[in-house]
């Protein structure tokens, strides 16, 4: 435990390092430009003070950045359409229901996929193929046509969800579902099981490994495609309209802090499929065993 | 046991209390398992009549075709030719009317399953009541000597102990025939002592029809009311042996002359075969 914290802390540190001295470099080369375009003389001390300091740097130091998340988090009330909790949750709501839908979709593909050849067939390299577009092409046609037969607001958000996490999920539940042990299959068929039975008795079982170390792909998953989904389609509110109107007032203490709240809850996303995986292994009694 | 040879020889007097019938009957069955180098002979033509009550062991060296035998037996295999009766029904119909449980080499215990949910497990595919389920389970398990263990998981249970339990699972439905393939085989020597003795007082207590496989000649001899000696390439009868000694037995009979004079009887017929190959 004291050895993992001091390894996060270290590794901590160096990235934040790093952070600095690239902020230095980018910022203080555009200190450099700006002051050179205007014919003025500069030293060295005067861009290292400045660069930390810059109004809409190239790249905000982490102070900055700190900053700006106490400003938007804890100094505005969540209700407050400048409150990055405000913008979180939104995003959060789609990618849960995404994240919901989009894990009942793969598990029902990946069963039909188990059950029936016919359906691996036809149905493996469409979804396959689903997952070679890029995300960013298809996402504004989905919300336009949605809007068109107006659904909008979070259902189209979370179909992006959707379209991103069932795929993990499929194909690690294929997997998951052919696990199962030789000897237990026929054990089953000892007992002339019916293929229900060898299903919720024993696949299904078998599959859950598989199916969690998906769930947190998916989940993860879920919440860059709902990002992905407020960001070209002018959304009020998510942690993408955050993103995108940093970027078009060249904001970029508020798109890092975006960004890091946006990693912060993919990590607890994670972090709370893993708990959900450790309560249920507990529960089978497996859990010290593995 | 042949049914060629009609010999008794009554050992206990529940034996003779029942009327024998016959649990499984073979005739002229051979399997062929069709490969790129070659078909192989994995069983030609057994014949084979075994009666309820009895106990009857398949030995012989690896490749014999002694759990392939089981197998077909238990309808895990089809046989390519030949007739196989299973109490009076085809193996199919046998294996869909539950008619007999089955223990492998490995305890088979579903490790998300603890031991009363194991041995559940066939009772709920076959539709009994919860209510009925738990007087088996504590039956059984009672029987096999883990009445206090029905939470434990099975990574919480020796080796022995998890193929107790499998044997207890597989008595849980009550069949009458019990195919068991080298169940202790796993097991170290002491504990497949204890193990032995175990299965003999549970098989008499039940008395049920047991087919055992088994590599071990001394256990052939310590269980057995009959042993089948079986030969490889390709898989076959050699020979079978009625056991003269009584159907319980103890480990001191093991120190008898005529367990001896068995064991050799095994040893020679294995031998002989082996001599020809």
């Amino acid at each position: 435990m004291k050895q993992k914290l001091f390894s996060f802390v270290s590794l901590f540190v160096i990235v934040i390092a790093i952070w600095y001295i690239a902020a230095l470099l980018m910022n203080g080369n555009q200190l450099i430009n700006n002051l050179e375009r205007k014919n003025q003389s500069w030293t060295y001390q005067q861009i290292i003070a400045g660069a930390y300091d810059v109004k809409r740097p190239m790249l905000p130091a982490p102070h900055q950045v700190g900053q700006e998340l106490i400003k938007s988090i804890i100094d505005r009330p969540v209700t407050s359409k400048r409150s990055l909790i405000y913008h979180a949750q939104i995003t959060l709501n789609s990618t849960l229901l995404g994240f919901v839908f989009g894990s009942l979709l793969g598990i029902l593909i990946a069963v039909g996929i188990v059950h029936n050849k016919t359906l691996e067939s036809s149905l493996m390299p469409w979804v396959i193929a689903s997952q070679t577009i890029p995300i960013l092409a298809i996402a504004p046609m989905i919300v336009v046509v949605l809007g068109a037969i107006n659904i909008t607001g979070v259902i189209p958000k979370a179909i992006i969800s959707m379209y991103l996490s069932f795929f993990p999920v499929t194909i690690a539940m294929v997997k998951g579902l052919r696990s199962s042990d030789k000897l237990h299959e026929e054990l089953m068929h000892t007992y002339s099981a019916t293929a229900k039975d060898i299903f919720w008795k024993l696949r299904w079982y078998s599959a859950q490994p598989y199916l969690f170390a998906s769930l947190k792909v998916a989940i993860a998953a879920a919440l860059v495609g709902a990002i992905v989904a407020e960001l070209p389609t002018g959304a009020q509110g998510g942690l993408g309209a955050r993103l995108l109107s940093g970027s078009y007032y060249g904001q970029t203490e508020q798109i890092w802090s975006a960004l890091i709240v946006a990693a912060t809850l993919g990590s607890i996303l994670v972090w709370l499929v893993g708990i959900a995986e450790r309560v249920l292994l507990r529960r089978r009694g497996e859990l010290d065993h593995a | 046991m042949l049914a060629t040879e009609e010999t008794t020889i009554v050992s206990t007097p529940e034996a003779t209390d029942k009327p024998k019938r016959e649990m499984i009957a073979i005739d002229d069955l051979s399997l062929i398992f069709p490969s790129k180098d070659g078909d192989v002979h994995a069983l030609s033509n057994i014949n084979l009549s075994i009666k309820s009550g009895d106990f009857v062991s398949f030995i012989g060296p690896s490749g014999c075709g002694k759990t392939t035998l089981l197998r077909v037996i238990a309808d895990l295999e089809k046989a390519t030719s030949g007739n196989l009766k299973v109490n009076g029904t085809d193996a199919q119909d046998a294996r869909l009317n539950r008619l007999y449980g089955y223990v492998f080499q490995a305890a088979a215990l579903l490790p998300w399953r603890n031991i009363q949910q194991n041995c559940a497990l066939p009772m709920e595919i076959s539709g009994l009541s919860p209510a009925q389920q738990n007087k088996q389970i504590d039956k059984y398990l009672k029987m096999v000597g883990l009445q206090d263990f029905h939470k434990k998981f099975p990574w919480q249970l020796s080796g022995g102990m998890q193929q107790r339990a499998s044997i207890a699972r597989a008595l849980c439905l009550n069949p009458d025939l019990l195919l068991m393939d080298e169940p202790f085989g796993a097991l170290d020597e002491i504990t497949r002592d204890h193990m032995n003795i175990e299965l003999l007082r549970i098989w008499s207590e039940t008395q049920k029809t047991v087919v055992f496989v088994t590599h071990s000649i001394d256990e052939a001899v310590l269980l057995s009311t009959h042993i089948v000696v079986m030969s490889p390439r390709p898989g076959r009868v050699v020979k079978v042996i009625e056991s003269p000694l009584p159907r319980l037995k103890t480990l001191a009979l093991r120190d008898d002359p005529a367990f001896h004079a068995l064991a050799s009887e095994i040893r020679t017929a294995l031998a002989h075969e082996h001599a020809i190959d």
